[in-house]
């Protein structure tokens, strides 16, 4: 019989919900059936923890005295983007120290960043604040340097325009010598096959066509609560699907936000990808509310169902050729080798199961307990029949409008 | 019969030794079995070894008590790459880069990357490539 949120949220109140993992529910549907396991369990938790550079924070520091209307701005010696109102920044996960080598001195380290400045905010840590501005008669201060730590600040939370991507790309490398990328250090002549989703537990993977997960979704989001509020940057519903509606390549992605002082480091992460840059690995739980014996079959899915595309970075992706090379499942993955062209490929992840695993469980006894209810979509994201691609950047040489 | 020992260890040689037999005479004179996992000779001509050494107990102790009385410094390796618990989040991007087998993932369910340091050979690569900066290195 099927159920509504509304349903599952009294019994979450009467914290009598049955609530499984995305992990556990997999043998649990195996011995009752989809039937049964439909009526028994309430939610689903899925759970995921990656570097994700689509990441950043918005933070409201409060005038100074005379006030400022903080034109460039720097945390810890990091760019923050100041063209907002007066005190309001974003500080994004990949910006850079503006002294800092990067490439130039290859392969760089890329050791601190926007990410690494949101952890210490995370942490409690005093992260100085310099600021610069051209002056107004309602804002007349033109520099400023001072100490600012979470606590202090009126808003920070997190919008992260693309996080929890639907699948992804599996990278190897076919060249010759070693290759930097944001997956990772890449061995020559296929040395290493990396990639970076928690598979069977990942979010997206569990509901497929976004049929509960949407705009105004409540989520583990860092350590705290969270909402989805848009589609990602990128969705792309309208990707290869196998016949339970997985998508075997990268698809569907969210827009996601939350309160930073609710977040724990445990996390949030700053991460330096060598060759590459700094980015920021996120820690989302979203729960899958169990409707009916449909959304039993979309959270039955496995690493052996769920295929990832493999791609060559030393060549067709920064070429944007997009050829797959072969397409590997999430159980060989996370069995560490695959075979890619006739050849055993040790195979490594960036995001972590461990701690995925971790948060689908803190998200199930916050459930459990009764300290987290679920919330309605109050819109959807875009899905198959949206007909909504990814579009690729074509370069022009001459203004389109004109002609 | 006495038990064979062996042990991972770094060994710094100051300029002024590395002109001096001394690997070869550790091998004469003490018996012992000398590996070398990794040599390395820096600008200055000071030199760092990495070594595996085995032999039996006593002669081994004597051997190292011979690299002592010369003034060379060592460590065992195990000393040299440590891990950060706090920092690792057992994500395995190092599994794929360490070439001894020292990171590792045994147990495919719990998905934990061990960190064996009986088998760390001391040559860095892990330090750079941990996107979580959980490996330190302390020559």
């Amino acid at each position: 019989m099927a159920k509504t949120i509304k349903e599952i949220n009294e019994r979450i109140k009467k914290k009598k919900a049955v609530v499984l993992t995305a992990e556990e529910i997999i043998p649990y549907i195996e011995e009752k059936g989809c039937r049964k396991a439909a009526a028994e369990v309430d939610v689903v938790t899925t759970g995921t923890f990656s570097p994700m550079c689509s990441s950043g924070a918005f933070l409201n520091f409060g005038h100074p005295s005379p006030r400022m209307k903080m034109q460039k701005v720097w945390l810890n010696g990091v760019a923050a983007y100041g063209a907002l109102a007066a005190c309001d920044v974003y500080i994004g996960a990949t910006q850079i120290p503006d002294e800092d080598p990067a490439n130039k001195i290859y392969p760089g380290r890329f050791e601190y960043g926007g990410a690494h400045v949101i952890e210490d905010l995370i942490a409690g840590k005093d992260v100085l604040l310099r600021a610069t501005s051209y002056g107004t008669d309602c804002y007349p201060r033109r520099e400023l340097e001072t100490y600012i730590r979470l606590e202090d600040l009126n808003q920070a939370f997190l919008l992260n325009p693309r996080n929890a991507y639907q699948n992804y790309n599996v990278a190897v490398n076919l060249s010759s010598k070693v290759i930097y990328t944001y997956l990772g250090v890449l061995q020559p002549n296929m040395g290493n096959a990396n990639f970076s989703s928690a598979g069977q537990l990942s979010p997206l993977l569990n509901d497929p066509h976004y049929r509960t997960i949407g705009i105004g979704t409540r989520i583990f989001f860092g350590g705290g609560i969270g909402y989805v509020i848009w589609e990602g940057t990128q969705h792309n519903p309208c990707t290869e699907r196998t016949e339970n509606g997985v998508p075997s390549e990268g698809a569907g992605t969210l827009c996601l936000i939350g309160d930073m002082k609710g977040m724990s480091t445990h996390y949030i992460r700053g991460v330096s990808m060598m060759g590459y840059g700094a980015s920021l690995a996120v820690g989302i739980g979203i729960p899958i509310p169990i409707l009916d014996e449909e959304m039993i079959e979309h959270v039955g899915v496995r690493d052996e169902d769920i295929y990832a595309p493999v791609i060559d970075y030393s060549s067709a992706y920064p070429e944007r050729k997009g050829e797959i090379i072969a397409k590997v499942s999430y159980q060989d993955l996370r069995n560490g080798t695959v075979h890619i062209r006739g050849k055993k490929v040790p195979a490594a992840s960036l995001s972590s199961y461990p701690r995925a695993r971790e948060i689908a469980g803190i998200l199930k006894s916050w459930i459990q307990t009764g300290a987290f209810e679920l919330t309605e979509k109050i819109a959807p994201l875009p899905g198959v029949e949206s007909g909504q691609t990814f579009k690729p950047l074509q370069i022009k040489k001459e203004r389109g409008d004109l002609k | 019969m006495k038990r064979v020992v062996s042990k991972n260890i770094i060994l710094h040689y100051p300029k002024e030794h590395a002109e001096k037999p001394i690997i070869s005479n550790l091998i004469k004179r003490y018996d012992i079995t000398v590996n070398i996992i990794r040599a390395r000779i820096g600008q200055d001509e000071e030199g760092t070894l990495v070594i595996e050494v085995s032999g039996k107990g006593d002669n081994l102790e004597a051997g190292l008590n011979y690299l002592k009385d010369l003034g060379l410094t060592f460590k065992p390796v195990s000393l040299v790459v440590l891990r950060s618990d706090d920092r690792c989040t057992h994500c395995s991007a190092c599994t794929v880069i360490c070439p001894s087998g020292a990171l590792i993932v045994e147990d495919r369910h719990a998905m934990e990357v061990k960190f064996i340091q009986d088998k760390c050979i001391a040559c860095g690569l892990c330090v750079p490539a941990c996107p979580y900066g959980a490996m330190e290195m302390h020559e």
